[in-house]
């Protein structure tokens, strides 16, 4: 079963509704144990870095950091990825899980804050969650903050500068765009992730 | 690069899709949920759902509508009409929507703008402006319950406190040019597009490829949205795609 953490922030439904067409098992939960239990866990995120501290206080935080621990595959998605970092610009009291080293940065003034809509991925070829998918390939996103191009970067993409469109490093992955609002491209990321 | 966004809308009443359908292939031309899958599969960016019917009596169809339509819907889905409340919004998104789209509730009363985004973020509140030049006060006024009634504001100036209010995106209606198919309102839209930093969606007056290079190219616009020009066929966003991209501007293609 997919855990589809639930921490209060936002719309779990279209995340939801892209497993469900994959015919995955899959909850929209946020209950500690059955997230234990899970064999995949997802971290769905719209809205602001400081939401995530909902799960910290909930014990969510320590439950998806030990699943990780033990191999579990992961996937953070939007802020989900964000909160696999340190720390991010939009909320610097907030500390995120530190699996990854590293803060999220606003955009410059040079472009238009926040970047919505469909931009291009430069994908890493090495990457599993990438699996089939080519360069070049397009997805949705929409956010106000980005992650730096660090070592484990996946695949790039090109909005006022390089930054990661993608993380992975083991059993763990974040993206920045969003898979379930990404058409094909999305759909096959989303099943490269049940396949792991 | 960041592209530029082709939408389609689909205006619905009492469940049914009722402005210009002429597609082809599809059991029922009428059904928002077949069209709405059929546009994404010709290479639209995204959906927005606009129920002209708005009456209270019928949120329950509505929903039903979103929730068929949002099914196989994998592209963002705005849907609007109607919407007063941040509860009207919640069960928009619990039936599958991923943004909202308010209009006359936002002008009466923005603080509704801000109770929408801190509950579901601001990428999911778009906020409507049918816009009307006034060449009395020589500026575009923003005009509410589908454009019946002008709110005597400025619709530069409302785009610019929705922005402050927590709104994702502007989706501006040009009434001027609403229905001509003669183009966009490059002067309204840029005029917009200049003063945000947030996304603006031209609307209003699609009648050809040119008009998208237009309004993408001198009203500054991040997405261009049409109704009818879509439903003369399956390949016609993909044919406006492959235009825009001989003409230079990216877009999303092949999807």
């Amino acid at each position: 079963m997919i855990a589809i953490v639930d921490y209060g922030a936002g719309n779990l439904v279209s995340v939801k509704k892209a497993f469900d067409w994959l015919g995955q098992e899959c909850a929209i939960t946020s209950d500690v144990a059955e997230v234990e239990r899970a064999a995949k866990v997802v971290l769905p995120g719209v809205g602001h870095f400081a939401s995530t501290t909902a799960l910290g206080r909930s014990g969510l935080q320590h439950t998806i950091a030990s699943s990780i621990g033990r191999g579990v595959p992961f996937l953070g998605i939007c802020v989900g990825m964000q909160w696999m970092f340190e720390h991010s610009q939009e909320s610097p009291e907030t500390v995120g899980l530190g699996l990854l080293r590293g803060e999220c940065e606003r955009f410059p003034e040079s472009v238009k804050s926040p970047h919505v809509g469909w931009n291009q991925l430069e994908i890493d070829a090495a990457s599993r969650l990438f699996r089939g998918l080519a360069s070049g390939s397009f997805v949705y996103f929409t956010h106000s903050f980005r992650v730096p191009i660090t070592e484990t970067t996946s695949a790039c993409c090109e909005y006022g500068g390089r930054f990661s469109a993608a993380v992975e490093r083991d059993q763990a992955f974040g993206v920045q765009f969003h898979p379930e609002k990404s058409g094909e491209i999305g759909l096959k990321v989303l099943e490269n992730f049940c396949a792991l | 690069m960041l592209t530029k966004r082709i939408i389609a809308c689909l205006d619905v009443h009492d469940g049914r899709v009722v402005k210009g359908v002429q597609f082809v292939n599809l059991r029922d031309a009428g059904d928002p949920a077949e069209l709405a899958k059929a546009h994404s599969k010709a290479g639209a960016d995204e959906i927005v759902l606009l129920d002209i019917s708005a009456a209270h009596q019928q949120r329950a169809t509505l929903l039903g509508t979103v929730r068929r339509a949002a099914r196989e819907l994998f592209i963002p889905f705005t849907v609007g009409g109607g919407i007063r409340t941040l509860e009207d919004a919640a069960a928009v998104f619990s039936a599958g929507a991923d943004k909202v789209s308010i209009n006359s509730a936002a002008l009466a009363d923005p603080t509704v703008i801000a109770r929408i985004a801190e509950r579901f973020g601001s990428q999911a509140v778009v906020v409507a402006i049918d816009a009307k030049w006034r060449e009395d006060a020589g500026r575009w006024e923003a005009f509410t319950h589908g454009g019946r009634t002008t709110s005597g504001r400025d619709a530069v100036a409302w785009a610019r406190e929705a922005e402050l209010c927590g709104a994702g995106e502007i989706l501006l209606t040009s009434m001027d040019c609403d229905g001509t198919g003669a183009g966009f309102d490059c002067e309204l839209t840029r005029a917009v597009a200049d003063s945000v930093r947030i996304p603006v969606i031209a609307s209003g007056g699609a009648g050809g490829a040119e008009h998208f290079v237009q309004v993408f190219r001198e009203g500054h616009a991040d997405a261009a949205l049409a109704a009818s020009i879509f439903h003369y066929g399956l390949s016609a966003v993909g044919e406006l795609k492959q235009r825009l991209g001989a003409e230079g501007i990216a877009v999303r293609w092949p999807c």
